[in-house]
């Protein structure tokens, strides 16, 4: 086995049981957004994506480098986007009743 | 390794480290919006240190340029438009989708190697075996979460779908990617073999997804995130890129994490589940109302007299809620109760949605605060002390029949609705839920059945409460 194979081989297994030891501390109300971000983390492979465009030659090459960017694209971008917009909704305190009724001094003092 | 080469390798350590600390601020909700923001930085930094490090190298043709532009632009803006657009209720559908897309781009990247070795003999088993690896199971999430989408957004139906035999083909599958992913190592310039690995795979995502019933999807969706997390890992190894081993392997272990815990929340096996056959999908049998004679059907004037002069109220809403696009309904009642002094919780099962933590979204998406969202294990024991317990479209995470041995849900835990004093359940017929059984909660005593479609019901019961304590 390669020097090479083995730190990878280290990376993985490191990380994943920094995954397990991160995520099982989430709190059921957030597992739809933990599980889109974690859905857009895998968007790096956008990373590789382009790393293969780079070494294209040929029509088939390039058309698998498009589909590849295009694919990887989507998910990494829409992905942290639409994480954003479901975290952006979860409030501790409800909304803020309409303007004009802020006369209420229930937390003053 | 030339000054700029270091440089990049040192952004992608801080992205990989930006990835678990914007993870781990998600184990709060008042931090994950920030964890969420802490993960894209790192992602931006590490894409653009890419692209100067492959400008640098000068090996990117103009043509590359120009392909990597365009497949950004189109990718990038319909996943933006996809995000920007859809509806909370549609959100595992989405997720499967960037689950599909991301799965099948990982899978590209190990074609793209394979179809481009020039010597065999210099490709080594750890680029090869994980090159395979990589195809198959890139294949399988692209198939597989694309039918998961299909039978979330009623495109595939919903129902399992078993042909006879088709154990039998898995079984053939099976074989066929275990001899294609050999063949590859063997020879990894082979186009046969990759043409098999990769047909098998796709193949094996369809026949795997297709058996499985609509009310195991929270278990798939979190499967199959596994899966793509894995295969990006894979191709990591394949592109000897440690940014992508460490994000793919992250993802895989949050993808197994919540499948375990969903499969456990139901209290049934991966394997289970996989093989197929108890979820039977939407099945609601429609039974006109007081069709059967042991329940007491009530009115929503009734139910609104029970919730105004209830001390305590605890909202149990299920899947049913959400195909009713009723979140909002249910939040208007809660508001007018509360504002009334009652005190009103909602009380959450986990596999409540059609993914993991759905419900919780949606109800985050109608105002309601998280503080208000209990979680099973918090809100259990409080049950006896409960005044009204008022379930919306959920059935089988309530019945008590679970306790006992020998029926589809022994054993599941459920919520303890039963125990509350007294119990009103919204539903539309009497029709049994995802186990195929009869709901012993119905018949108690002490529940009262209100015959109604969720959205119109709930509002007919905000505006009885409205004109009784307005």
């Amino acid at each position: 086995m390669s020097a090479d194979l083995l730190f990878d081989l280290t990376t993985f297994v490191l990380a994943v049981l920094v995954g397990f030891e991160v995520i099982s501390k989430v709190p059921a109300t957030l597992h739809t957004p933990l599980m889109s971000g974690a859905n857009s983390i895998h968007g790096v492979v956008i990373i590789g994506a382009l790393l293969i465009t780079s070494s294209a030659h040929g029509v088939f090459d390039y058309i698998l480098a498009f589909v590849a960017t295009a694919f990887a694209a989507a998910n990494v971008i829409g992905g942290y986007a639409v994480t954003d917009r479901m975290l952006e909704m979860f409030k501790a305190k409800a909304a803020p009743p309409a303007p004009g009724r802020d006369d209420q001094t229930g937390d003053r003092g | 390794m030339s000054a700029l080469e270091t440089v990049v390798r040192l952004v992608q350590l801080a992205a990989a480290a930006c990835f678990v600390i914007g993870l781990h601020l998600m184990n709060s909700p008042r931090t994950a919006r920030r964890g969420n923001q802490v993960s894209m930085g790192g992602m931006a930094a590490a894409v653009l240190s890419t692209v100067i490090l492959i400008a640098d190298r000068g090996s990117m043709t103009t043509t590359g340029w120009i392909v990597a532009a365009a497949g950004t632009a189109v990718g990038g803006a319909a996943g933006l438009y996809a995000a920007r657009t859809v509806k909370m209720t549609a959100m595992p559908q989405l997720v499967s989708l960037f689950n599909a897309v991301g799965g099948g781009a990982a899978a590209l990247l190990a074609v793209h190697e394979l179809i481009n070795v020039i010597d065999p003999d210099l490709v080594g088993v750890q680029t090869s075996l994980t090159a395979g690896l990589d195809i198959v199971i890139g294949g399988v999430t692209f198939t597989g979460s694309l039918v998961a989408a299909g039978k979330l957004q009623g495109l595939v139906s919903g129902a399992p779908v078993v042909f006879p035999g088709s154990k039998v083909v898995n079984a053939l599958l099976a074989l066929a990617f275990l001899v294609g992913v050999g063949w590859i190592i063997g020879d990894p310039s082979s186009l046969p073999a990759l043409l098999l690995t990769a047909a098998a795979g796709l193949a094996f995502g369809v026949t795997m997804v297709l058996p499985i019933g609509g009310a195991d999807m929270p278990v798939v969706i979190s499967l199959l995130n596994a899966f793509t997390g894995t295969a990006v890992a894979m191709a990591g190894f394949v592109l000897e890129s440690t940014v992508l081993i460490i994000a793919g392997a992250l993802v895989g272990a949050s993808g197994a994490i919540l499948t375990t815990l969903m499969a456990d929340a139901m209290n049934r096996s991966i394997v289970s589940i996989m093989v197929g056959g108890f979820g039977t999908g939407d099945s609601a049998v429609a039974v006109g109302a007081g069709g059967d004679a042991s329940v007491r059907a009530v009115s929503a004037d009734d139910v609104a007299i029970q919730l105004a002069y209830a001390g305590r109220v605890v909202i149990v809403p299920g899947y049913g809620l959400a195909a009713a696009q009723a979140q909002n309904e249910v939040a208007e009642l809660a508001g007018i109760l509360k504002e009334h002094g009652v005190d009103v919780v909602y009380a959450i099962h986990p596999v409540a949605g059609r993914m993991p933590g759905h419900m919780n979204v949606l109800l985050a998406e109608a105002n309601v605060p998280y503080p208000e969202l209990k979680e099973m294990d918090e809100i259990n024991p409080q049950f006896p002390q409960i005044d009204v317990a008022l379930v919306v479209g959920a059935n089988d995470v309530t019945n008590p029949a679970a306790r006992r041995p020998g029926n589809p849900v022994s054993g599941m835990p459920i919520l303890d609705v039963d125990r509350a004093r007294s119990v009103v359940v919204i539903k539309r017929s009497m029709g049994k839920g995802y186990a195929g059984l009869d709901n012993d909660l119905y018949s108690d005593p002490r529940t009262g059945m209100y015959f109604a479609d969720a959205k119109a019901g709930l509002a007919e019961i905000s505006s009885a409460v409205k004109s009784l304590v307005g």
